[in-house]
């Protein structure tokens, strides 16, 4: 009921259009009332009183009801399609939104081909049973009580006979519907889990192909799909039992009619006109009983889908933006940790465990420590992609939850460990922050990134699609694509996360010669495994387990013992040997 | 920025091949289908039985009742007859819900096990497509024909096929019945027949191509999504969400129109069907009237014609939709077959030849490659790893390094020249044991969602919990997993989110590890791990490498010196190749790179 009303709460904005719908329901179901009224005058008045010169009026006056209840017809469904069409189309940009905006914790947890499912499958559920169910509905539950209003007026006592019919059929679909839609539930959670599976084979096709694991995926898959088999043979099963059951009550009902109207038409009490009128209005009034089982299949299918949907829309986001957040100017780029702690779940280690760090603008920090130890960490908390569990971050002395957020993220640079670039033209990829960059600046990014010469050298240059879509490039070139995409931001801070890693040595020497330009005037935070990127920084900070147990540099850090020196020691004992 | 959906026109026909081909699945469940097909025939003769009754109970009420006006009194058996007639009726529909039941169960028992087939070998034969076909299509296009185009079938399967037959069963029941009325009132209502048939034909025509268009357009919003969701991180950190909700409003609006245009079509089409349809009952009523006025035709016949009239429609109506959904699914089918008749990647050989007990030779004998035509990549690549020693291959990026990879374990299959495996030509070796020989740290690690153990366990299923960790422990990964809040169960998500990059790194290296390979290749299996661990990691690779040959492609070149031979590569060719020493002395290439890197250090030391 919940997610009925919500779904309709969508609709309001288009009343309107519900209104034109239902005006022409009403009259559509009018004129379907007009036709069994001329058949019983075609009866009793023409056939059986002798008038016969009206039987022609009558034959067009059944073609003129047709051809007026046509018309509103069209504007009925037409009206009504628009706004189903209207609140599919809002419902799937507010989820477009949202699942722009749900924080990076979401993210971590939830699986690509679920949310998919979500966004297609159960979304196009939603949308059939607006189009067609919801007025379907409307439309039989009017024509049911106009039917049988106009049946009282015909012959109170054989409609009597009927109506117990009625609640029976009620108590049918009711029962039906309690047990189907938790079966419809299982059932959309069982495409997901489809989808799931398939989105991880195809993304992961080259660790199932190099690890010969084909058969373990294909029996991965055949579990699910069993599974969902098996629940929509459930399902079919309660169809099978309660949909002839509905028709059955209903057939009850036309037997009574036939055999106790039949008689009240023998002693007169009823004429002809009136039994086959009677018999023509009792069809309109199963008809909506028999599409009734139909109909609630397909809104507890509808209901079912619309509780994933809202379920993913309701999903809080946890990172969100305080009202009357602090608008920011162009930041100077002073960044403090103050005795952050931080963990990705509850009961989790903590994955930041008290750091303090002090960043003047303009300064470049580079951080080195075991993998794990929360360096990507420090960096996903500036531009507060999470937040923290203690402590704050501060930005130019504003705590990073204080500020707006576009405002804060506009302002950073991140090249992030892993590459992702969208399936589009180099340019746009390079332009993703900015979207209005023009092309000279687009190629100083690529330039200083090391990458201009490579795109040039494509017969399409940087119009070159890349992605899923187009070039596979290798992974040293995707890498330079990310470092030019944050460097034509023009940040106030930059965040490189082993930016160059898969970049051969030297090309990351001309990188790092274009970056100590770049630097200049900017806050920089690198993190790296190789001692030349480190010696990019002012300040070297190390980090192990989540605190820092280092910080000072270079030449501090080498006269103690400790992480850094070992590290030091290791690189150089190899760089004498090659001099 | 977002990609249009490839908007493949599929304005193709209905295909008959198409539809043979999809009917075969019901092939084995035929029994089913023939039993739900005649209970369906059980349901419509009962459901238009109705009418008949209703004929014969106005045929008895009406002389009955003009005997009692006419004041002889109620006719003997007219009471008796009224309940017969009930009786049947109920008995009608007796046989209409246990046939509906029947029918119900047996089309969807077929339908479904049917999709079920259909899915499950689409998908395994997704497990053996070359990445040529990956690199053509998109992850979302493929998700999209085993989830949408699927769907779409199974719903024609499922309920569409059986509707359609039901239609055709009652239009021919009705007609029948309408035909043993009466003729001349049954030929005279068909007059309108024509006029129907146009109608239906002009106007399915055209909400087919509509519908086309909605597929397209609708595909174009999944498209979006599907990029929107995989990228939304790089979206959250350029706060590029506003203009992607313009894109995608874009986008979804054009859906919304193409919908649209489709309805309109659809709230056009049922009221002239129903147009046209009360021609058909005026005729009836008109002319029929007049046949019960010149005494040729009863109350009771002209009852049953106005009846059977009005259920003509339904099915009529229900044809032409159908006929729609019927396009639809043939057009989604059509796609999966597309699939489906993919050749499946470098076929395994006819006469496959054994891998002895595998040492671990391998040769790259003049090796041409490139991934589209007309671009090269490798441009003759030679080289040989010894059994049990380790090759390592430096350069620039882009030069080819991960191409060899891709060679060897045969995810492409070169141009010209060869590769060798023990002296055996891979392409003869079946694929399987290929890579069963092999064990690969790719570039990209990719971590599937499940527990950390599942994952090591990845590189060889049968592996016990001891081996596992024992994997673990050699790459230096246990120490973390350990730490982990439920250690080797903890649960990571799609791509392995929860771990760090590096940890990531270590996972898909045990992985590898665990497998025991003949041949081990590492491309860039350390780039994410820090200088310390990675040491550990060198340092138990000795020992792990002893007895294999270990392709190690890496920038790092600590991670290099020890290699038995060293190849740079520039440019897709070798261009220098032999021990850390030699080529240090050669001061070629190799000592400028090496330089390079430490030059900073050195200099800083120096200091
Ligand atoms: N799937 C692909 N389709 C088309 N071209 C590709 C594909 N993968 C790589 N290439 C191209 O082939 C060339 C060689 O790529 P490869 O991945 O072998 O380089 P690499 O030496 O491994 O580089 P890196 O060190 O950056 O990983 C590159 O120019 C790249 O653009
Ligand atoms: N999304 C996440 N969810 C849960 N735990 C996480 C997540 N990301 C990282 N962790 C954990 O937090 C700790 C710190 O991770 P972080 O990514 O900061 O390490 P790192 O120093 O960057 O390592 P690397 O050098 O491998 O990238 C690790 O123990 C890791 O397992
Ligand atoms: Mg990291």
């Amino acid at each position: 009921m919940k997610t009925l009303f919500r779904v309709l709460r969508y609709a309001r904005p288009y009343r309107s259009s519900l209104a034109i719908g239902l005006l022409g329901l009403v009259v559509g179901t009018a004129m379907d009332m007009a036709v069994p009224v001329i058949t019983r005058y075609v009866i009793d008045f023409v056939l059986l009183a002798g008038h016969h010169a009206w039987l022609g009026w009558l034959a067009a006056a059944i073609v003129a009801t047709a051809s007026f209840k046509g018309v509103f017809w069209f504007f009925q469904r037409y009206a009504m399609a628009f706004m189903a069409q209207k609140v599919i189309f809002d419902v799937r940009g507010d989820l477009y939104r949202h699942l722009q905006e749900l924080s990076f914790r979401f993210y971590d947890r939830a699986q690509t081909g679920q949310i998919m499912s979500r966004v297609s499958q159960d979304v196009e559920l939603l949308r059939r049973f607006l189009s067609f169910g919801v007025i379907q509905l409307l439309g039989q539950v009017l024509s049911f009580a106009v039917v049988l209003v106009l049946l009282f007026t015909i012959d109170p006592v054989l409609t009597a006979v009927v109506l117990p019919v009625v609640p029976l059929v009620a108590l049918a679909v009711w029962q039906f519907n309690r047990r189907v839609r938790p079966k419809y539930q299982e059932i959309q959670q069982k495409q997901a889990e489809i989808t799931a599976v398939l989105q991880e084979n195809v993304t992961g096709v080259r660790v199932v192909r190099s690890f010969a694991a084909e058969d373990h995926e294909v029996e991965k898959f055949r579990r699910v799909n069993w599974a969902y088999l098996e629940k929509n043979l459930e399902a079919m099963r309660l169809r099978a039992t309660w949909f002839p059951l509905m028709s059955l009550s209903a057939d009850l009902g036309t037997m009574l009619v036939l055999a106790i109207g039949g008689w009240r038409t023998v002693t007169g009490t009823i004429s002809l006109g009136m039994l086959v009128q009677f018999l023509q209005y009792l069809a309109m009034l199963f008809t909506p009983l028999r599409m009734l089982g139909w109909l609630v299949n397909m809104g507890s299918r509808a209901i079912a889908a619309g509780n994933r949907v809202f379920e993913l829309l309701d999903t809080r986001r946890e990172v969100a933006e305080r009202p009357g957040a602090l608008r920011l100017g162009r930041l100077q780029g002073a960044v403090r940790l103050e005795r952050v702690r931080f963990r990705y779940q509850p009961g989790a280690p903590w994955a930041l465990d008290g750091v303090d760090l002090a960043v003047e603008p303009g300064e470049t920090i580079a951080l080195l420590g075991a993998t794990g130890s929360g360096k990507s960490t420090i960096l996903q908390l500036i531009p507060r992609f999470y937040d923290v569990d203690e402590g704050c971050v501060r930005v130019d002395g504003h705590d990073v939850r204080d500020v707006r957020l576009a405002d804060l993220r506009r302002q950073i640079g991140i090249v992030p460990q892993e590459t992702f670039l969208f399936s589009t033209t180099i340019a746009e990829n390079i332009a993703y922050g900015r979207p209005g960059a023009s092309r000279e600046e687009i190629v100083r990014a690529a330039k200083a990134a090391q990458i201009h010469d490579f795109i040039a050298s494509l017969p399409k240059g940087y119009e070159t699609v890349v992605g899923e879509r187009g070039l596979g490039l290798s992974g040293g070139q995707k890498q330079r694509i990310a470092i030019a995409r944050a460097l034509l931001l023009d940040p106030a801070i930059l965040l490189l996360d082993e930016a160059t890693s898969s970049v051969d040595t030297e090309t990351e020497a001309l990188i790092r010669e274009a970056l100590r330009r770049l630097l200049l005037g900017r806050t920089a935070f690198v993190v790296a495994h190789r001692l030349s990127t480190v010696r990019l920084a002012d300040r070297i900070v190390v980090l192990d387990e989540g605190r820092i147990v280092q910080e000072g540099t270079h030449d501090e850090l080498v006269r103690v013992p400790g992480l850094y020196r070992d590290i030091v020691r290791l690189q150089l004992a190899e760089a004498r040997e090659a001099v | 920025m977002h990609p249009r959906g490839q908007g493949s026109g599929e304005r193709a026909p209905f295909r008959l091949a198409t539809f043979r081909r999809l009917i075969g699945y019901l092939a084995p469940y035929r029994r089913d289908f023939a039993l739900a097909s005649l209970s369906l025939l059980l349901v419509q003769a009962a459901l238009q039985a109705g009418p008949y009754l209703v004929k014969r109970a106005v045929d008895l009420v009406t002389p009955a009742r003009a005997a009692v006006q006419a004041g002889a009194g109620v006719p003997p058996g007219t009471l008796a007859g009224l309940f017969e007639i009930a009786a049947l009726y109920v008995l009608t529909s007796l046989v209409s819900w246990g046939a509906t039941y029947a029918q119900t169960y047996f089309m969807s028992w077929a339908g479904q096990n049917a999709i079920y087939e259909l899915r499950a070998e689409l998908y395994a034969h997704l497990q053996r497509l070359s990445f040529r076909f990956f690199d053509r299509q998109p992850a979302g296009v493929v998700m999209s024909r085993v989830t949408n185009d699927v769907n779409t079938i199974e719903e024609m399967l499922t309920q569409s096929l059986l509707t359609i037959v039901g239609s055709v069963a009652s239009l021919v029941l009705i007609v029948t019945m309408m035909l043993l009325l009466n003729v001349r009132l049954a030929l005279a209502a068909f007059v309108v027949m024509p006029i129907l048939g146009a109608a239906v034909f002009f106007f399915s025509v055209r909400v087919r191509r509509a519908y086309d268009e909605v597929r397209n357009t609708i595909a174009n919003v999944y498209a979006n999504l599907q990029e929107s969701i995989s990228g939304v991180r790089v979206t959250q950190s350029f706060t590029r969400e506003s203009v992607n909700l313009d894109r995608f409003t874009g986008i979804n609006d054009e859906n919304f129109q193409a919908n649209m245009r489709a309805e309109r079509l659809n709230a056009l089409f049922m009221p002239t069907v129903d147009a046209i349809g009360a021609l058909a009952t005026a005729v009836i009523v008109w002319y029929g009237g007049r046949l019960v006025i010149g005494h040729d035709l009863g109350y009771g016949d002209l009852v049953a014609f106005v009846m059977y009239m009005d259920r003509f429609y339904g099915p009529m109506r229900q044809m032409a939709s159908f006929y729609t959904q019927m396009q639809a699914a043939m057009a989604a089918a059509d796609k999966v077959f597309g699939v489906m008749d993919e050749a499946p990647e470098g076929r395994d050989p006819v006469r496959p030849r054994r891998l002895s007990a595998g040492r671990g030779r391998i040769d790259f004998e003049d090796v041409r490659f490139g991934y589209r035509e007309g671009e090269e990549v490798l441009h003759g690549v030679s080289f040989t790893a010894e059994p049990g020693r380790t090759v390592a291959i430096v350069g620039p990026t882009g030069a080819g390094k991960s191409s060899l990879v891709n060679l060897l374990a045969r995810f492409y299959d070169p141009w010209s020249g060869c590769i060798r495996l023990d002296g055996v030509d891979i392409r003869e070796i079946p694929q399987r044991e290929l890579r069963r020989a092999l064990g690969i740290v790719l570039q990209d690690n990719f971590l599937f969602s499940g527990t950390v153990a599942e994952n090591i366990r990845y590189g060889r299923l049968d592996a016990t919990d001891e081996e596992v960790e024992a994997a673990a422990r050699a790459v230096g990964a246990d120490a973390f997993i350990r730490r982990l809040p439920e250690g080797y169960a903890t649960v990571v998500h799609e791509r392995g989110s929860l771990l760090s990059t590096g940890q990531r790194q270590l996972v898909a290296f045990a992985r590898a590890l665990l497998r025991d390979p003949a041949v081990l290749v590492l491309d860039e299996a350390t780039s994410n791990v820090d200088a310390a661990t990675e040491v550990l990691i060198q340092r138990a690779l000795a020992r792990l490498l002893e007895g294999r040959t270990a392709l190690v492609i890496a920038h790092r070149l600590s991670t290099v010196r020890g290699a038995d031979l060293i190849l740079v590569m520039d440019g897709g060719r070798v261009v220098e190749r032999g021990r850390h020493e030699e080529l240090l002395l050669a001061g070629g290439h190799y000592a400028e790179l090496y330089r390079a890197q430490f030059k900073d250090a050195v200099a800083k030391a120096g200091g």
